[in-house]
């Protein structure tokens, strides 16, 4: 019953080439040789050499990898604790206040965060630098977090757990030794959305930022402002190429995962 | 006492960082601009006690708001912002579903594949997937040079800095929040549904009217939703593909803050648009529920 017509195959073929082909012009043209983004030149890797030269970018790449390792390990924690307590913790007062605000931001435009979060510094006197930006970002990620962490949790057998209460490991023995293992594909999973979510945040960062720190996205913008340039598709293409190995090796590590899981679990019936 | 501090530690975050500022937000709109810093008055006066805060609160009015009402670029920027979310939404849908539906239909190995060819863009930089546009639309872009090579125009089109564009843009980069809904939606779908339909005489379009489009309402509903609300007060799009044709309230925002500093007026349009927001937000969540009951 399931089979593919012609119109399958070409919505299909339409579809993804829509997807991809921004995509695979932008990185064919960083290896233009002509500064004329538009006039083919010849191939040449001069706008890679040129990017590892432009202080100011690797300045602000660091600044934004400082700001996304740390935002993304503050949110993963706050996000696993608030996932727990939206999913176990029964009630309490003010949970509906509480489960509000977890699904609040993620739908929240990211002017209105970043504004309103920009008040707050300046109204309790935050100079603004990498500091704020981490606060910033620990807020809105932390939610991203806890969405995928609790679905996770919510399907979890919790008499794993009460087993191990029932055996004598303290609550946070049981936690530690049987409930984050099972949840922690959720938890490292929600680690690298926060981690993405904060690369490539430009309007909160640029509310949050002062002028001491300025991330990738920041500058990306205020470069490309002024129009097509090689140097950003270079750096568009570094980017490209980080994260599609990323989430290949990612989703080719769980999936050899769930292999060997199911051979183990054959074995031990057979055993 | 462990699970007071177990709700506490996240609770009081969201409280300080994420509910006291919108407070912050709602009060600065009631203040006026001014010269000094930060740049609005009242400033609350602790030290004067309690005559210092009904000063402060005398002093705050809905001027701001009544400015708004006023003046039509602001409701013209609402209103544009409206249309092109509505807009451009259909068109995702009008292109996603198709995608999502082709989806299902292939084969089950090639499945998670096609899955994942939809989600690795989600993962991409959002600026650098604007960003690649700028290069295609332009007037000597690579859409204009394909066009013009092949005879199909002799003039260049003008695109870019048009709504056009800021359409494309959209439909480009929120396609995949579309696709997964729906595709969810219609992998759940029992086939024998379709072929009892098809046993009992329908053809197979009319199958489809009928009983699979029906089905997938709910991640249709979703996927418009999740298109919708942060499409309203996009910011990237508009500024980096828009130029100055296109009004949207969230580059409304960012210019009265960032150019006029006008803080107190930026703050009344983010209250305005956050009583916008609030009904789509919560039709969505209805959905959301829903459909989490009908499949619990």
């Amino acid at each position: 019953m399931r089979r593919l017509t012609w119109f399958n195959t070409t919505s299909l073929t339409l579809g993804f080439a829509f997807l991809y082909l921004p995509m695979v012009i932008l990185v064919i043209y960083s290896f233009n040789s002509s500064k004329l983004v538009t006039v083919w030149a010849g191939f040449s890797t001069k706008w890679y050499g040129e990017l590892m030269r432009n202080e100011a970018f690797l300045d602000a790449a660091w600044v934004t990898i400082k700001v996304a390792v740390l935002s993304s390990t503050f949110a993963t924690v706050l996000g696993t604790l608030a996932a727990y307590v939206l999913v176990r913790a029964g009630r309490f007062w003010g949970r509906t206040l509480f489960s509000g605000m977890i699904y609040a931001p993620l739908v929240m435009p990211e002017v209105i965060t970043g504004l309103s979060l920009l008040l707050l510094f300046i109204g309790i006197g935050l100079d603004r630098g990498v500091m704020t930006i981490v606060l910033a970002h620990t807020t809105f990620s932390m939610c991203y977090v806890s969405v995928v962490v609790s679905s996770r949790l919510a399907t979890f057998d919790m008499s794993l757990e009460e087993a191990a209460l029932d055996l004598g490991s303290t609550p946070f023995e049981a936690f530690r030794l049987v409930t984050l293992p099972i949840i922690a594909p959720a938890v490292i999973s929600g680690w690298l959305l926060a981690f993405t979510l904060s690369l490539d945040d430009l309007v909160i960062a640029s509310f949050t930022s002062g002028p001491s720190a300025t991330t990738l996205p920041i500058k990306i913008f205020s470069a490309v402002r002024l129009g097509v340039s090689p140097e950003i598709n270079a750096l568009s293409t570094i980017m490209i190429a980080i994260v599609t190995i990323g989430v290949i090796s990612a989703s080719l590590i769980s999936k050899r995962a769930a292999v060997r899981q199911r051979l183990e679990e054959q074995q031990a019936v057979r055993s | 006492m462990r699970r007071f501090a177990l709700i506490a530690i996240p609770y009081f975050w969201l409280l300080a960082l994420f509910l006291v500022p919108f407070a912050i937000v709602f009060k600065i709109s009631l203040s006026d601009i001014a010269l000094s810093i930060p740049p609005y008055l009242p400033q609350l006066d602790l030290a004067k006690g309690w005559e210092g805060f009904t000063k402060f609160l005398g002093a705050l009015d809905f001027e701001n708001f009544e400015f708004l009402m006023m003046d039509d670029l602001y409701y013209k920027a609402y209103l544009s912002s409206l249309k092109i979310a509505a807009v451009s939404t259909f068109f995702t849908l009008l292109i996603g579903y198709p995608i999502a539906y082709a989806m299902t239909r292939a084969s089950e190995e090639w499945r998670p594949t096609l899955l994942m060819l939809v989600i690795l863009p989600f993962w991409t930089s959002f600026l650098i997937r604007v960003y690649a546009w700028i290069g295609i639309l332009g007037q000597e872009g690579f859409l204009n040079q394909t066009l013009m090579f092949l005879g199909l125009t002799s003039e260049p089109l003008i695109i870019l800095n048009t709504p056009i564009a800021v359409y494309i843009g959209i439909v480009y980069t929120y396609l995949p929040f579309m696709i997964l809904p729906i595709y969810s939606a219609l992998e759940k779908l029992d086939d024998s549904l379709l072929e009892a339909a098809e046993d009992l005489g329908c053809s197979r379009i009319k199958a489809f009217w009928l009983v699979t489009f029906p089905l997938s309402r709910g991640g249709i509903i979703a996927g418009c939703f999740l298109v919708f609300i942060p499409t309203l007060g996009e910011f990237v799009i508009p500024s980096l593909l828009g130029g100055s044709n296109t009004l949207m309230i969230g580059k409304v925002l960012w210019d009265e803050f960032f150019s006029n500093r006008d803080w107190p007026l930026a703050s009344a349009v983010a209250v305005i648009l956050l009583l916008i927001l609030i009904i789509p937000i919560i039709l969505f969540q209805r959905n959301e529920q829903k459909q989490r009951e009908s499949e619990g």
